[in-house]
């Protein structure tokens, strides 16, 4: 690990001069923007029951479907394409401190993404004098869940970018593995056949994994074990295959 | 004992790729400060030893030892010891030439403090000052190769490998670079693997020349010259009846052949290649024999010296004719 440092300083250098992470943050801070401005309408028109950070962090997943792909299609999908990955691998660095750089510097600028969307709730705060429209609970709730969730959600990217050669296609991929894991689950649940006896451990395993049932518990500041370990276990799942894939290629190269 | 061992042995390797053998039994040694080149045509299996020597690929079976240090089982310790250039000499398109060497050095273990006067040693001396602020993806192909070069030889690595570093450079770019390599000429082993032969026979001490997966031939570039042609080549211009000429050439030597003649021309003159087992020069008595034994008028005559072109398809088809019988006895 003591090259990871100077990767992930290296990586995060690469994606603050990357036009994509810039487009990627442009968009995300737009939609967000106009979710939390509907929201404020909403509430100035009639009282609500839910408090704003509640309803904003349920569109959660919106900004995530894109967000997350552009910016990790680009961190080993390229490197494999270019053949810099050999250069890099050829060095005394482990596959795995160049995965792990690569996430960690992703996932930084992934928080620090969240993290400015703070911003709506501080002029909120600054303007509206109704200190109820800002519970720090369901505040504190839905940064936490972005953060635990966030793990996963980049290292998914991570592992589609280390699956293809292309950019295009990493993204694509890890649109599809993110829809599959926080919408995919629930229209899966939906079928009558898994009412079935049979299906019973399968149904119990989807109703386990569905994302945003989690984040309702975490707004509520109910953190659960079981689901912190739901976004562990899947997040070094997910890393240890990113490395595998990025050593079977090199084996294939 | 790293210190007195060879600067890379290969023992009978062998590297198969889903069914395929790409190398098949390879054995090498490099001494320390030579500079080897690697010829063989495409698909010989020059880039995946390369590969291995620098532990990017696992070998199948066989021994490779860089610096006493075996590349299985102590990987890391080789790739401190080794200046990797690979074919096409992929680079980031989107960092400034300091940038990329900097952070190269940083992975390679350069210490921070002695990494900034290294960076403008190598851009120095691989003529790159006017482009150190350049991003890599605009510059040209020869400025392109030359970061890859000085990449390679950053962290002053006792042996550096290099696949075709003058691929797709003009003439004037080739020289460059070339300089650069016998600059560094005693003081890191090198391998180089070209296509380009005039290339390798100027820079390096020893070639191995691969075809198949197997070395089919090793040696100094003059070694092999006589190794694998075994002869002299001899070209001349004359009129006359070529039916006279194998007596006469008899008398001068008696291995002197007749290899090819071809049509006269207006003038009456053709031309004629005599080859000989021979090594010692016959042209003077042939001069005198062609002109004394009358009916013969001699326009001109050389010696062909083979050039190690001719060596390299001269090895590589003894070795294609080799793999045919092996076919046939199969």
């Amino acid at each position: 690990m003591k090259h990871f440092p100077t990767i992930l300083g290296h990586e995060i250098r690469m994606l603050l001069v990357s036009p994509g992470t810039y487009i990627a943050a442009a968009f995300f801070l737009g939609v967000m923007g106009t979710v939390f401005t509907t929201i404020l309408e909403d509430y100035s028109k009639a009282a609500q029951e839910a408090s704003p950070a509640q309803v904003f962090f349920q569109l959660f997943w919106l900004p995530v479907f894109f967000m997350v792909p552009a910016l990790t299609m680009k961190s080993i999908a390229e490197e494999q394409r270019l053949g810099t990955i050999e250069t890099l691998l050829t060095t005394p660095v482990s596959t795995t401190e160049v995965v792990l750089g690569k996430y960690g510097a992703t996932y930084l600028l992934y928080l620090l993404l969240w993290g400015s969307t703070g911003g709506f709730f501080y002029i909120l705060h600054r303007f509206a004098s109704d200190a109820h429209f800002l519970d720090p609970g369901p505040l504190i709730g839905g940064y936490l869940f972005i953060a635990v969730s966030g793990l996963l959600f980049v290292a998914l990217g991570i592992l589609a970018s280390s699956l293809a050669r292309n950019q295009a296609v990493a993204a694509i991929l890890g649109f599809a593995l993110l829809f599959a894991l926080i919408l995919g689950t629930g229209f899966l649940l939906q079928i009558p056949a898994l009412d079935a006896q049979l299906f019973s451990p399968l149904k119990s395993a989807l109703e386990y994994a569905q994302v945003r049932e989690h984040l309702g518990d975490f707004t509520r500041g109910v953190v659960d074990t079981r689901q912190l370990l739901f976004y562990l276990s899947g997040t070094v799942l997910a890393l240890i295959f990113s490395i595998l894939s990025v050593e079977t290629k090199q084996l294939h190269s | 004992m790293p210190d007195t061992a060879p600067a890379i042995e290969v023992e009978n390797l062998v590297k198969t790729y889903a069914g395929v053998t790409a190398v098949n039994d390879i054995s090498f040694t490099v001494a320390r400060g030579e500079i080897l080149g690697f010829l063989g045509p495409n698909g010989a299996g020059k880039s995946t030893t390369m590969r291995i020597l620098t532990g990017y690929l696992p070998a199948s079976s066989g021994r490779v030892r860089l610096c006493g240090l075996s590349v299985s089982t102590q990987p890391d310790e080789v790739k401190r010891r080794v200046g990797y250039m690979p074919e096409n000499n992929p680079l980031p398109e989107d960092m400034r030439v300091s940038e990329y060497l900097y952070f190269r050095g940083r992975l390679k273990e350069v210490a921070r403090r002695k990494l900034g006067p290294r960076i403008d040693e190598v851009l120095e001396l691989c003529d790159l000052k006017r482009v150190r602020h350049k991003i890599i993806g605009k510059l040209s192909k020869g400025f392109r190769q030359r970061v890859g070069v000085a990449e390679a030889i950053l962290a002053e690595p006792p042996v550096i490998i290099m696949d075709e570093p003058t691929i797709g450079l003009d003439p004037h770019q080739i020289l460059i670079v070339r300089d650069l390599i016998a600059s560094l000429r005693g003081r890191m082993t090198l391998i180089i693997s070209s296509h380009i032969l005039p290339e390798i026979e100027m820079t390096c001490d020893r070639v191995l020349i691969i075809n198949g997966g197997r070395v089919v031939a090793q040696g100094t570039p003059a070694a092999l010259r006589r190794e694998i042609l075994g002869r002299s080549t001899y070209a001349l211009e004359l009129a006359g009846d070529p039916g006279a000429l194998p007596a006469i050439l008899a008398g001068v030597e008696p291995t002197l052949r007749i290899s090819a003649t071809g049509e006269p021309d207006a003038d009456g003159f053709r031309r004629i290649a005599l080859t000989t087992e021979q090594t010692a020069e016959l042209g003077e008595p042939l001069l005198r024999a062609l002109t004394a034994g009358g009916g013969f008028r001699l326009r001109s005559l050389s010696r062909a010296t083979p050039t190690l072109e001719d060596v390299f398809l001269a090895a590589t088809r003894r070795s294609w004719d080799v793999r045919a019988e092996d076919l046939r006895k199969n």
